[in-house]
């Protein structure tokens, strides 16, 4: 009860430090020369305040205060405390508290990490920046408020959603918002930068950070989603194209496009347009995600609050930021001295103009599969959903000069660059090509495409690889990034093509046969839990002399009543073996759903890796 | 001149965007198939306890309201809806036919006796093909019938605004 109180009450006041804020930052933008702490200390007072109100929601979960209608929805006495924890932002309302949290954390690192830096600038990013903390303020106090009484007050809440309670999807929300909201402090910037005549080399390398730190946690934000739908949804899959999916992907797109742009500025003073627009699109599609997904406008497996009103709300607040963009933009931005025509053919920065455009069309692909469907549905209300073959009939083949590209850029020097001594490149292209012929010869279907795609995904493997060693380790980061991502196209491509799987019924003490592997059904044992009751099913698999022993389960959670399936998975090196079961009708039978999926393991790996070269750039000042 | 030409453009093509979305928002995405079928097709049905066959002009021949429950004990949500059938059952004006949907007799059986038997006839349908004739699209649902013409079709559990809606339609 107190904790709410206080929750509700602290966010009310962090709302009016806005106004000092603003004055104070109006005041000193015309007269001082040096930046006015008050600025600094009435952030920091706003950023604790939201601190206390988010710990406010944190404590009711913990103390299961179910006068919380928000804890009531959510929670339940009978849920291990980590999980009362994680249900803080395992909802709507708590989840746009800590989006605010994180909102102000940033401002406040902003506002000590950039002292260096021209002092109107600082300013200005502030006032562009309350301006959206000002909007998340009223959207929650007005439409989502997380500390809403009922009363008389409920005995026990009606629970978190099982197939949330897991625990890479507890940690899954606050780093993808990490890096959604990382990208509204490079929005609020790049309208600050823009407005001043500012955006200029030393700007580029201040925003550098933001831009990386922001990739860096939506990327692993990403992964964890990802391995989450993998291991939880029991799917056997680990990306949907579902439109939740999408909304993070999309983000992720332009910012690496971004990422790449301020590289080319911050060395050529060129490209600003395309750094300005990108990172108005960043954010636009980061809070574009966050309408898609909280007004319920689309169907997905990600099933959220669904509210007309808070989507209204949602959506205006996004178009009045994109105008005031647009305005800036267009009012303030004054185009390049430099024109595109003194980029030479041979060099990096055309090399990555080039596979920005490319970026680009993978954005529009995505952004077109995910929200089309609306429009056909508004305007002539039929009801189409886009699937996997849409993006993969769109996307795969010009992942192929994507790919290429991607290994010649980087041997590349700026400004301009000679193609002698580069014979390596044509060797390892050739001898890349061969290499995926002799894999992909003795399938029967797609040969020409197989090979073509495998070759030049081996080849970017071939050349970062050659990178690591005659480098000597000067670009590791860029070059671990690369890395990663040849082996995250080669493990893809090879999951997909080497996967196997087997559905069939089974009941205890059955077996199933085939030329390469037996499925035996040991054993089913039932035994209760906290806050479910589960039953664990014993299946062995024999394979080539070789014995693996599964134990996938069905779990019947108490509150709510809902029946999720756990797979078991083995994990190796080479494959994971993934098993599923589920009930049929018939009571004795189970529906047992069995896949090989090769090179599982390294699509994690791989993701990690590209993440990992961006925190490496993040440590390695001036060497990117 | 020519920068305020693409600000206009790019302007009236993200007002565009903002309108498809607002009405999108007031569309509700829950996806329902229209049913063609108005009124009870013909068929025959065998009965869940005395096993005989029935012909449907023979279950909804009274003036009354009927309502048609297509439920299977495997079914959760129809475990959720149980209680206010049962509560409707005591209602005289309404006769409560069950339709049991893939089930096997045994399991059928213990469901009722646990929870409690709503139903005044109870139709087998093994195969689910009578359900897809009337127009199912899945477990539970309710069609409220009125001289042969299904009057309103529930999708879904039942919850207490749709037994209110009924016993407003029946009354």
């Amino acid at each position: 009860m107190i904790y709410s109180e206080i929750g509700y009450y602290s966010l009310v006041i962090g709302l009016t430090i806005s106004l000092p804020i603003f004055f104070f930052s109006i005041k000193n933008f015309r007269d001082n020369k040096i930046l006015d702490y008050k600025i600094i200390n009435f952030s920091f007072i706003q950023l604790l305040l939201v601190l206390t109100s988010f710990l406010g929601l944190v404590l009711s979960f913990i103390y299961s205060d179910f006068s919380n209608e928000t804890v009531f929805n959510n929670s339940h006495t009978t849920k291990p405390l980590f999980y009362k924890i994680s249900g803080t932002w395992g909802n709507h309302e708590g989840s746009l508290l800590l989006w605010l949290l994180v909102l102000n954390l940033f401002i406040f690192f902003f506002l000590i990490t950039s002292k260096n830096l021209w002092k109107n600038y600082r300013i200005l990013t502030v006032l562009f920046h309350q301006l959206i903390i000002i909007g998340f303020f009223i959207f929650l106090l007005d439409s989502s408020n997380p500390f809403n009484y009922i009363f008389p007050v409920p005995k026990e809440g009606l629970g978190l959603n099982p197939i949330l309670q897991d625990p890479a999807l507890a940690i899954h929300p606050p780093v993808l918002y990490l890096g959604y909201v990382g990208s509204s402090i490079i929005f609020s910037s790049v309208l600050a930068a823009t407005s001043l005549n500012y955006v200029s080399k030393i700007w580029a390398l201040h925003i550098k950070k933001w831009v990386l730190i922001s990739w860096v946690f939506l990327t692993l934000g990403i992964l964890l989603g990802s391995i989450w739908a993998y291991y939880e949804l029991g799917w056997g899959g680990f990306w949907f194209w579902d439109p939740v999916e999408n909304i993070s992907l999309m983000p992720w797109l332009a910012l690496t496009t971004l990422f790449h742009c301020i590289l080319v500025l911050e060395k050529r003073s060129t490209l600003t347009s395309w750094v300005i627009i990108l990172s108005i699109t960043t954010f636009t599609l980061s809070m574009c995600g966050t309408f898609l997904v909280r007004s319920g406008i689309l169907n997905s497996v990600h099933t959220f609050a669904n509210d007309p009103e808070r989507g209204l709300f949602i959506l205006t607040f996004l178009f009045i930021l994109i105008f005031i963009s647009l305005f800036v933009f267009f009012v303030f931005h004054k185009t390049d001295k430099k024109s595109l025509i003194s980029f030479s053919l041979v060099s990096k920065e055309t090399s990555i103009l080039i596979n920005n455009w490319f970026m680009m069309y993978f954005l529009s692909v995505v952004l077109i599969g995910t929200i089309y469907p609306i429009f056909l549905d508004v305007i002539s209300s039929e009801k189409i959903s886009v699937g996997p073959p849409f993006y993969h009939k769109l996307m795969i083949p010009f992942l192929v000069p994507f790919l290429i590209f991607m290994a010649i850029g980087p041997q590349l020097r700026w400004i301009k660059s000679r193609l002698r001594g580069k014979i390596y490149l044509i060797t390892l292209f050739i001898i890349s090509i061969s290499a995926s012929f002799f894999v992909v010869k003795n399938l029967s279907y797609n040969f020409l495409i197989n090979t073509v795609l495998i070759g030049s995904a081996l080849y970017l493997f071939f050349v970062t690889i050659r990178d690591f060693f005659s480098k000597e380790f000067k670009n590791i980061s860029q070059n671990l990034s690369h890395f990663g991502f040849s082996l995250l196209i080669l493990s893809i491509l090879f999951n997909n093509l080497f996967s196997n799987e087997i559905i069939t019924n089974l009941k205890v003490g059955e077996r199933f046969n085939n030329e390469k592997f037996q499925i035996v059904f040991k054993n089913l044992e039932k035994s209760e839990e906290k806050n479910y009751v589960t039953f664990k099913g014993y299946f062995t698999i024999l394979e080539s002399g070789k014995e693996d022993n599964l134990v996938p389960e069905l779990r019947v959670y108490n509150q709510p009543n809902i029946v999720t399936s756990e797979a078991d998975i083995k994990t190796s090196l080479l494959n994971d073996k993934f098993i599923t079961m589920n009930t049929v009708q018939n009571e004795e039978y189970f529906n047992i759903r069995y896949q090989v999926k090769p090179l599982m393991i390294w699509i994690w790996i791989s993701v990690l890796l590209i993440s990992f070269g961006g925190i490496l750039s993040l440590f390695n000042r001036n060497r990117v | 001149m020519k920068n305020k030409v693409i600000f206009f453009l790019i302007s009236s093509f993200f007002i565009f965007i903002f309108f498809i979305f607002y009405k999108g928002l007031n569309q509700s995405n829950l996806y329902q198939p229209k049913s063609k079928v108005k009124n009870v097709p013909q068929f025959s049905i065998i009965t869940f306890y005395e096993q005989k066959e029935i012909h449907s002009k023979n279950i909804f021949n009274q003036n009354k309201y009927y309502l048609l429950n297509i439920w299977a004990s495997w079914c959760m949500p129809c475990r959720d809806e149980h209680p206010m059938l049962l509560n409707l059952s005591n209602n005289f004006e309404i006769e409560i036919i069950g339709m049991n949907y893939k089930d096997n007799f045994k399991n059928a059986k213990k469901f009722l006796d646990e929870l409690g038997n709503p139903y005044t006839k109870i139709l087998v349908d093994k195969d689910g093909t009578r359900s897809i004739e009337l127009g199912a699209i899945g477990v539970p649902e309710s069609f409220l019938i009125y001289k042969n013409d299904i009057v309103r079709k529930f999708i879904g559990p039942l919850n207490i605004e749709m037994i209110k809606e009924i016993e407003k339609i029946i009354q």
